[in-house]
């Protein structure tokens, strides 16, 4: 077999079928470790019958989804209406091409001898975060389309406040992105990974308050609570997609828990050293090396993950003009703030780097602290509750 | 035939078909979507001349932000035509003009202009990149177009930024003005 077809088409297609069954399975799991968690949480029992313990209830969940009928609403545009959910899904799988899972390995196959190959769906791409970022940025259609495409007032308002939330929170992310392309002096992916080994330090310290910034917009991004106007049960219903139903709204389900595994993964990858072991340079460390480098990463998405559900969990969700609020009075000026600040400890090198990494962390512990230690506010003067709300249409 | 020139030609009549897909179709959310069709092929059309910077940037403000606003718009603005109402009232006859005009223009300067940029085309890029960018930053291309937007071209590129400014606030004031009306 010639090389460049097994490099070129049969490597890639594996690694792509291969990627797309491994999403799909974990979204499928993830449900159910979500509804488990969920029930922890709110110190009830969550799914128990099926299977041992309740295990196999999300195969019960896909088995329903598939063979439900799929509806499509009266004078819904039909085109429009069965293209949206495949609009959603393409991007937010796509962008798994170009996702780092792991260093270069070897495999020896039968037939075609030794192979080796990076952990990638695709390659590293030198504008990866650059394509990553308007990949995803094209999930939105489906969105706004299904909501448009249904014949439905509840949809259409759903469709409309996600494209309001999406456009609003892709510019605090891009910025909090850049601080750590400034850090890494690259947009590769793999480079930004390798840049951390090297400066000694995980972005996540001298990029405290990008990160913080890339993950609030992060769960805006995938309409998860407490963003997650444009499905908000309490007032629409199901928003974008009241009018889906089987199979196609099950593409929607995936596409956002496929979406949540982006956003974990690039944090990940960008603050938290990607598939490095923790302090890659401390060499006294070295028999954390066991563990292969694909389930540091996996052990730290899987963090990611349990975050937002802990998230879902825990936080109300807000009113619209709270979000529109928060995205461009409160996180757009922080995080260009931030940029400046990253900027300038960039210029210094690595060492710039660990200093701003060393105060940020110092700070941020005191602030835990002083949060700790002081007097509880009395109840009702939060600066949410004290003003009414200014609602223009 | 060559793979990139194959890529280049089947995306190129995906970019065309969009755009008569933009004009022909009546319903204009159906006219935004063939938009974002012509978007996207272009897209790829940099990704084949190996301009992977532009094409993401493309994506990314083209189809991923005003593509997006532009839908929203439509959607509130909610347009119905009638079925069998004419299509381009009047103005037919001066649209034809104007269109034939452009075409002469434009097909002129890219006939007269063609060889001369093939020529140029086949020769400059990789002496340019390294004329401008020098040995000491790796020539990727995100890193290209930045030395050459921040270094050579930076008095037009921040005019520029002035314009799409002053053309923000000119929008916001005049939102504002009619916003007023209103309350």
């Amino acid at each position: 077999m010639s090389q460049s077809l097994l490099y070129n088409v049969l490597i890639p297609v594996t690694k792509a079928v291969v990627c797309f069954l491994v999403v799909a399975l974990v979204a499928g799991v993830l449900t159910l470790i979500e509804r488990r968690v969920l029930a922890a949480l709110q110190i009830r029992k969550g799914p128990n019958r099926v299977g041992w313990n309740g295990a196999l209830q999300w195969l019960a969940d896909v088995v329903k989804l598939i063979t439900k009928e799929d509806h499509v609403p009266s004078k819904a545009e039909k085109v429009v209406h069965l293209l949206a959910p495949l609009l959603v899904m393409a991007p937010a799988l796509t962008v798994f091409a170009v996702l780092p899972f792991g260093p270069d390995f070897s495999v020896t196959l039968p037939w075609i001898g030794k192979v080796t190959t990076p952990v990638h769906a695709a390659a590293d791409v030198n504008v990866a975060l650059l394509l990553l970022l308007a990949v995803s940025s094209i999930g939105v259609y489906g969105i706004i389309l299904g909501g448009w495409g249904s014949n439905s007032k509840y949809a259409l308002v759903g469709g409309l406040r996600s494209a309001a939330q999406l456009i609003s929170y892709e510019v605090p992310m891009g910025f909090a992105v850049v601080a750590a392309i400034l850090m890494a002096n690259s947009l590769s992916l793999v480079a930004i990974i390798e840049a951390q080994r090297k400066a000694g330090v995980w972005f996540v310290f001298p990029g405290l308050i990008a990160f913080f910034c890339y993950f609030v917009s992060g769960v805006a991004e995938t309409n998860r609570i407490p963003f997650d106007l444009p499905e908000a049960e309490s007032e629409l219903v199901a928003g974008f997609h009241t009018e889906y139903s089987g199979f196609r709204w099950a593409i929607f389900f995936l596409s956002e828990y496929a979406n949540m595994i982006v956003i974990s993964t690039v944090a990940t990858t960008l603050f938290f050293g990607g598939w490095l072991r923790p302090f890659p340079n401390v060499a006294w460390l070295g028999f954390l090396d066991v563990v292969p480098p694909m389930a540091w990463l996996l052990l730290k998405v899987c963090l990611f993950l349990f975050v937002y559900i802990w998230f879902r969990g825990t936080f109300p969700r807000y009113r619209f003009d709270q979000l529109m609020a928060l995205g461009w009075k409160a996180l757009l000026p922080i995080s260009l703030g931030n940029l400046v600040l990253v900027a300038f400890a960039a210029l210094w090198g690595a060492a710039g780097l660990r200093v701003l990494g060393a105060v940020l962390t110092v700070a941020f512990a005191g602030g835990l602290l002083w949060a700790r230690l002081r007097p509880a506010r009395p109840r009702g003067t939060t600066s949410m509750a004290g003003r009414p709300a200014e609602v223009r249409v | 035939m060559d793979v990139s020139l194959a890529l280049f030609w089947a995306f190129a009549a995906v970019a065309v078909a969009g755009a008569v897909g933009v004009i022909v179709m009546r319903q204009p959310v159906h006219s935004a979507l063939f938009l974002l069709l012509t978007f996207l092929a272009v897209a790829v059309l940099f990704v084949v001349a190996h301009a992977e910077f532009v094409a993401a940037v493309q994506v990314l403000v083209y189809a991923g932000g005003i593509m997006v606003l532009f839908l929203y718009t439509i959607m509130l603005v909610n347009v119905r035509r009638q079925a069998g109402e004419p299509y381009l009232h009047r103005q037919a006859g001066v649209a034809l003009g104007v269109g034939l005009l452009l075409l002469a223009v434009v097909g002129g300067v890219v006939l007269g202009d063609a060889r001369r940029l093939a020529d140029a085309h086949a020769a400059a890029p990789a002496a340019r990149l390294t004329e401008v960018v020098g040995s000491g930053v790796a020539a990727g291309n995100s890193q290209a177009v930045g030395w050459l937007l921040y270094r050579e071209y930076l008095l037009p590129f921040e005019i520029a930024s002035v314009l799409l400014l002053v053309a923000m606030i000119g929008a916001v004031v005049l939102g504002k003005r009619t916003m007023e009306k209103f309350d």
